[in-house]
């Protein structure tokens, strides 16, 4: 009796080779929000993640928002920190201008708070959909 | 300055939409499929508030 061998295919995985571009794109990206689109004439979706970052970002700077600085303490505050690092070169400008307060003394300064991080957390996002336009991974 | 005074909700529609704009962009490939997926993001954000909002409420009675 003939034995039937199942051959599994398995599926084609389609590798994406890592560039210069691709890495450049990354860097612009974490530096300014949107950036990492513009380089790859990707105008107005760069444009809407920009605006909705700084928004949130701003927003939160002006609900006098808690920064984070570096720190080695309370785990929720290095999260904090690496959530607000995330959003790069706002998170520069933020430190040398002094933005931003070092406690959170009102209800609505602690939704700044979160409006800050989750700015930088999205700029994260942002910069690997840029990443995936150029290695070709998206259209 | 003066600070930025937002309400719960109006500091949750700012927050719904921004989030939504960007998770529509990056989650999706083509420009009716992130209309689409940004909406719905949207849709649950705001809903996940308001139920969680009348949950509050009964808990609280």
């Amino acid at each position: 009796m003939a034995t039937i061998e199942k051959t599994k295919q398995a599926p084609e995985t389609q590798r994406y080779p890592l560039t210069t571009f691709s890495i450049i794109v990354l860097a612009l990206g974490w530096l300014v929000p949107g950036l990492g689109h513009y380089v790859q004439r990707r105008y107005v979706r760069g444009a809407l993640i920009q605006a909705s970052i700084l928004t949130l970002f701003f927003c939160g700077l002006a609900m006098q928002g808690k920064v984070y600085t570096s720190n080695f303490g309370n785990l929720l505050d290095i999260l904090g920190f690496l959530g607000n690092v995330c959003i790069g070169g706002l998170y520069l400008l933020t430190r040398s201008f002094d933005w931003g307060q070092g406690a959170v003394q009102r209800a609505v300064a602690d939704y700044g708070t979160k409006y800050i991080v989750v700015a930088g957390l999205l700029n994260i996002v942002a910069m690997i959909d840029a990443y995936h336009i150029a290695i070709g991974k998206k259209k | 300055m003066k600070p930025l005074e937002l309400s719960h909700f109006s500091a949750v529609l700012i927050f719904a939409v921004c989030a939504s704009v960007v998770f529509g962009i990056s989650q999706r490939n083509t420009p009716r499929e992130m209309v689409r997926y940004g909406l719905k993001c949207f849709v649950w954000f705001l809903g996940g508030v308001i139920a969680a909002g009348w949950f509050m409420w009964l808990l609280k009675r």
